[in-house]
């Protein structure tokens, strides 16, 4: 066993952490501090920054540089997550989807023609996907849906709604989840598509979210025709992808790294803020507390360590990626408990307020820590997979 | 990075796991929760005759010059089937206090004979406050001739029952600085004046209570340096915190082990309870706590072995792990339900050690303090 | 609203008190291991104290047994919350309390017994000294009761009972089995299993002991091999037994010892003002001051759930969440208790009861083993929360 890292690695963190110091323009932390808080501002300056990434080719750091990747190893695309985490760098839920969902299914499963019309401005930064999955009536249980996609002569027709579309008013494309044919029975119904946002027939509504900020949409379709050459993979094989992508790898070491940053600006706050005469930082209940968050924290970067370790050492993660999701979003709730502990009455003043602590990050990580832990697979739903995929529980 | 074992801990994980399913049975172990001894001759010898007394001992001691890695590798299978006996306060306490301190004639007689399984050796070290501080070593060691006189009441000493020698933890000096003025002594357990007696615990371990009354005791059995023993006692319990982490973790991979089998076949409602989402939300809460006890368990004891100052390392794992342990242990008996709570079933033997892990080498408040401390507060 | 005792409760509750006091076996309270809301440790289970068998006929004697009973049946007509407030000094002082004759047996024979029943029986349950145990659990009957599997079969005038009974609590001091068993195998069991009483002491019953963990003998295995029960020991109608089940469940919604956790939190406090560490103060530890007071406000809760579900008792409305929730929050406090107090403890937290270094008597490590079943026993945790969502909610079963 060898827990640390090597010199050439500890290099790469290195440049890692003074490209981003020189990179991320100062007015990005005025606007944000992490997720689900974006303003058409911010959007442009994210989407600036993530060109610039896509240059470095660590956008998309795992794709061949074919592609435009770094075909970077495991232990640096870590490094290169956690960094770009823990500094808060301008990327966030959309480059998620677009590179390690959308644009790792493409790889996987498009044909030649497509891999070349999107994989490339994926890893480039220069196209958004949003995705189609999850309707009003299929949520944890995806496979509920029922947004149709219609064959007729050289043009699919899709009729349906989506929800929780994250960024679906900016994104170029969706990545759509249809039902192809209805009388199979679910699990064998289903086709993966790419859909340009800008098609005839496709409203966008905004859902505001619990930040205030518009986030999510409700993407509603209504004839959209697209060209069948849009269809991902074969036929009612759309079931299959999303399982494959299911083990397509995801360290999820994005949570350990948001919670240290959470975590050392409550340390230097209670180290620098009197109450009754005395710091923040000798009082015993919150430094206990904030030991136990130090201590969740190692657990969660060991627990997402493993799985960049799995498929460095040729595996494929099984239960491990539902285990670091889990762990590290109920980690953000405790966080913010006991960040909102630390804060006091301050805790609840939210960036705009002149007493507000930061940029009131405690108090938006405190909201959109619900999220963590609901999109992507609830909590519960991971918890299934761990005790289904992982322990061999019985499903009935 | 490497979270990996290497091949020869593989084989030596499963040549233990082999060795105890089969000679340490259950049955064995409730011999020994309720004997006297509390450990086993034959058991002890062929462990010996393995090579583990010595595993993670250099080579000019007898031993097979492995690493407390190796060690931790060893001591999880050892939590995973409970084994009953004073190894652990042999190997880890007295082996690595003679190892760290000890000259090199005490190095060649009783780490030599702790390598063969010849003698059994413990370390007297807390006192009636039951903590792990300085400040609590009341027992005195007065120079007289060319010796020391011991007087003081050591307790929660393991082992002290089967002990051929104890490493008494005295103070020879009174200081301001409470960690200044401690000595530690090589006490021959048959000496006049030690007198030693059962408690009866939890776990059915083997503490005791020891008092040592006038128990003379020649220069040339202090270790290490006169007044300068608690950093010796200091490096000795960051050790002795993870091999107990390394046991916890075999304890409670064991305890999630048995539910998560007992929960594929107890048939309620016309199915497993298994199939339950109840159920199986508690059994993925128990292996995220097995996982995660077993990385930052491992990683603290990688530390140690490569020398590194590891403060922080080991007392995460200590104050997780003993935390985790008895969530695993107690959601563990919630899926056995009432067959559980019966002496005849398996599963108090882990929930009572759970309680024994928690508390030796300090808890998890004990730890979450050094912790606090360690990122800067 | 108003929380206080009215001037005549707090009488009442000095009256109990007093009772408590004089009629307790001189010592009991500081023998007592029992761990309140668990089940392992209950001395009366393991064995019959002629010196509690006294109290029992002491408490039926002076009507304490009876007190909510209507008037009419020998009862002292007392509100649920007058019960509440003798049950609540009784546990207290860890005195033995109602229990299945006067909890489970006597309600059910009242509502739905025969007259023949009601002199046979209430007469000797009042004076307190007739005992019953539970014969409910089966091997692969446990949450899921309607599992069970032991037949009573119609022969002339008898049932003829065979089959295995388990988690037997006392069954092995008690006089009677409060039992139920298929009586017709052809329909769902909850269409088919009926409640009788069966006398100990008829051949063919077998009696093993199991020790639980805490190494009491409160559990017992029960085997019956063509046990002879005679017909009238029905209760009520043949093949209805688990609506009387589901009857008496609402009977017990008090039976959880809630003076208990107040006694032990007490001595706790007790110990910790006079133990010092490192030459400080236990009670001037921050983390030891913190788990106290989260402590005290738990209690805090489990009381205002109990006196809650009294006072809904007394004004006609039906606990139903409340009762689940006093079950489910009591038992997952017991558990807390113990674990928090062990902690408190530190290292002296393991010692066993017989040690001479444990503190209070070692209750606590007691409490630490035994409280696992307080989680298990009476329905589980799960179960419970199951009842609150569904039945308490609405939640769909599907």
């Amino acid at each position: 066993m060898d827990f640390k890292f090597t010199a050439e690695e500890e290099a790469f963190r290195q440049e890692v952490k003074d490209w981003l110091k020189a990179n991320i323009p100062p007015r990005w932390f005025e606007l944000t501090t992490g997720y689900w808080q974006e303003t058409d501002e911010s959007w442009k300056i994210a989407r600036a920054f993530q060109k610039k990434l896509g240059v470095k080719g660590w956008l998309a750091p795992a794709y061949p540089r074919e592609y435009g990747g770094a075909d970077l190893g495991h232990i640096k695309r870590l490094i290169l997550a956690e960094e770009l985490t823990y500094h808060n760098a301008p990327v966030g839920v959309e480059t998620e989807i677009t590179v390690n969902w959308v644009g790792m299914a493409l790889q996987h499963f498009g044909n030649e023609q497509q891999k070349k019309d999107y994989v490339s401005r994926v890893a480039k930064g220069d196209i958004v996907f949003c995705l189609g999955y999850s309707e009003p009536n299929a949520g944890s249980d995806l496979a509920s849906l029922q947004t149709r996609a219609t064959e007729k002569g050289d043009e699919y027709i899709i009729n349906g709604q989506k929800i929780w579309c994250s960024y679906a008013h900016y994104a170029d494309y969706c990545w759509l989840a249809a039902v192809t044919d209805p009388d199979v029975p679910k699990h064998r119904n289903m086709s993966m598509f790419v859909v340009d946002m800008k098609t005839p027939g496709i409203t966008v509504r905004p859902l505001i979210n619990i930040l205030g900020c518009h986030s999510f949409n409700e993407v509603f379709f209504d004839d959209v025709r697209i060209p069948k050459e849009n269809l991902v993979g074969e036929k009612n094989n759309g079931w299959f992808q999303l399982a494959v992508a299911l083990d397509f790898e995801r360290s999820g070491v994005q949570t350990a790294a948001g919670n240290q940053l959470l975590l050392d600006f409550l340390v230097g706050y209670a180290k620098s803020t009197k109450r009754n005469g005395r710091f923040l930082s000798e009082d015993p209940a919150l430094r206990n507390e904030l030991a136990e968050m130090a201590i969740e924290i190692e657990v969660a970067r060991m627990l997402c360590y493993r799985i960049a370790w799995i498929y460095k050492t040729g595996g494929h993660s099984n239960y491990e990626s539902s285990m670091a999701m889990l762990f590290g979003s109920e980690l953000l709730r405790r966080m913010t408990d006991v960040g909102m502990r630390v804060l006091g009455k301050y805790g609840q003043l939210m960036n705009g307020s002149k007493w507000a602590i930061g940029q009131a990050e405690i108090a938006r990580s405190y909201l959109a820590s619900l999220s963590i832990g609901v999109g992507g697979g609830t909590n519960e739903i991971q918890k299934n997979i761990i005790a289904m995929r992982g322990l061999g529980l019985p499903r009935k | 990075m490497d979270l990996g074992l290497t091949e020869e801990q593989e084989m030596l994980k499963k040549s233990a796991q082999e060795f105890l399913a089969k000679e340490c049975p259950k049955k064995l172990v409730r011999e020994l929760d309720e004997s006297d001894t509390g450990y086993s001759r034959d058991l002890w010898n062929k462990m010996a005759q393995l090579g583990w007394m010595g595993l993670s001992f250099p080579e000019k001691y007898g031993g097979n010059g492995g690493s407390f890695l190796d060690l931790t590798v060893l001591l999880d299978e050892m939590g995973y089937n409970i084994v009953p006996g004073p190894f652990f306060s042999t190997v880890v306490l007295a082996g690595y206090t003679l190892l760290e301190a000890g000259n090199e004639e005490q190095k060649k007689e009783y780490l030599g004979k702790i390598c063969t399984g010849e003698l059994i050796i413990t370390v007297a070290l807390t006192e009636l406050d039951g903590t792990y501080d300085a400040a609590s070593i009341n027992t005195t060691a007065k120079a007289k001739g060319d010796g020391y006189v011991l007087n003081g009441t050591k307790l929660f000493v393991p082992d002290a029952n089967v002990a051929d020698y104890i490493l008494v933890v005295a103070r020879t000096k009174k200081s301001a600085n409470p960690d200044d003025g401690i000595t530690i002594f090589i006490v021959d357990a048959k000496s006049a004046g030690v007198k030693y007696t059962l408690l009866k615990t939890l776990a059915r371990d083997k503490l005791c209570e020891v008092i040592l009354e006038n128990v003379r005791v020649p220069k040339a059995h202090i270790i290490g340096n006169l007044d300068k023993g608690w950093s010796v006692i200091q490096s000795l319990l960051k050790k002795a915190a993870v091999a107990k982490c390394a046991e916890m973790v075999g304890g409670a991979q064991a305890s999630l082990d048995m539910a998560v089998n007992y929960a594929k076949e107890r048939v309620q409602f016309n199915r497993p309870i298994g199939s339950f989402q109840a159920i199986q939300h508690y059994c993925a809460n128990m292996v995220t706590d097995v996982d995660g006890s077993r990385f930052i368990t491992y990683k603290a004891a990688w530390a140690v072995s490569e020398g590194l100052p590891a403060d922080k390392e080991v007392s995460i794992a200590k104050a997780w792990t003993s935390e985790a342990f008895k969530r695993v242990a107690v959601l563990a008996h919630q899926i056995f339900g009432a067959i559980g709570f019966t002496m005849d079933h398996d599963m108090h033997l882990y929930f009572r050690r759970a309680k024994a892990g928690e508390l030796a080498y300090g808890d998890a408040d004990f730890h979450r303090d050094i912790v606090a401390r360690q990122i800067g507060l | 609203m108003d929380f206080q005792l009215s001037e005549t409760e707090k009488a009442f509750q000095q009256k109990a008190e007093q009772f408590v006091l004089s009629a307790m076996p001189p010592g009991y309270t500081d023998r007592c291991l029992y761990w309140p809301g668990a089940y392992g440790a209950i001395l009366e289970f393991e064995e019959r104290d002629p010196a509690i068998d006294r109290f029992r006929e002491r408490m039926g004697e002076e009507g304490w047994l009876t007190m909510a009973w209507p008037k009419e049946l020998g009862g002292g007509g007392h509100s649920f919350i007058e019960q509440a407030i003798f049950a609540e000094r009784l546990s207290y002082h860890r005195a033995p309390g109602t229990d299945i004759s006067t909890l489970i047996a006597a309600p059910t024979i009242m509502r739905f017994g025969s007259e023949e029943q009601k002199k046979e029986w209430i007469p000797r349950i009042i004076k307190g000294n007739l005992r019953f145990w539970l014969a409910y659990s089966e091997p692969n009957a446990g949450s899921d009761l309607a599992a069970i599997q032991t037949t009573a079969v119609e022969d002339g005038d008898d049932l003829i009972v065979n089959g295995q009974k388990i988690w037997s609590s006392g069954a092995h001091i008690a006089d009677y089995a409060w039992m139920v068993a298929r009586t017709d195998m052809k329909v769902p069991s909850h269409k088919g299993t009926t409640l009788f009483i069966v006398d100990n002491k008829t051949p063919g019953i077998t009696i093993r002991p199991l020790i639980n963990i805490v190494g009491f003998h409160s559990f017992n295995e029960v085997f019956f091999d063509n046990v002879r029960v005679p017909k009238k020991n029905i209760v009520g109608e043949k093949n209805l037994g688990f609506l009387y089940l589901m009857v008496a469940l609402d009977y017990e919604r008090l039976a959880i010892a809630i003076g208990g956790f107040r006694r032990q939190f007490d001595e706790l406090v007790k110990y910790v003002k006079g133990t010092t560490r490192n030459g400080e103060p236990l009670s001037a530890n921050p983390s030891v001051r913190r788990k106290l007071a989260d402590l005290a406000i738990d209690i805090e809760v489990a009381y205002n759930f109990f006196f809650k579900t009294a006072w809904m008792m007394d004004n006609n409305q039906m606990p139903n969440i409340e009762a689940s929730v006093l079950k489910l929050f009591a038992t997952q406090l017991s558990r807390k208790l113990a674990s928090v107090g062990t902690e408190i403890l530190g290292i002296y937290g393991q010692l066993e009861h017989d040690s001479k270094y444990a503190p209070m008597r070692g209750q606590y490590s007691v409490g630490y083993l035994d409280s696992i079943s307080a989680v298990i026993g009476a329905g589980t945790s799960e179960i419970q929360r199951n009842i609150i969502a569904q039945r308490g909610l609405g939640l769909p079963r599907k």
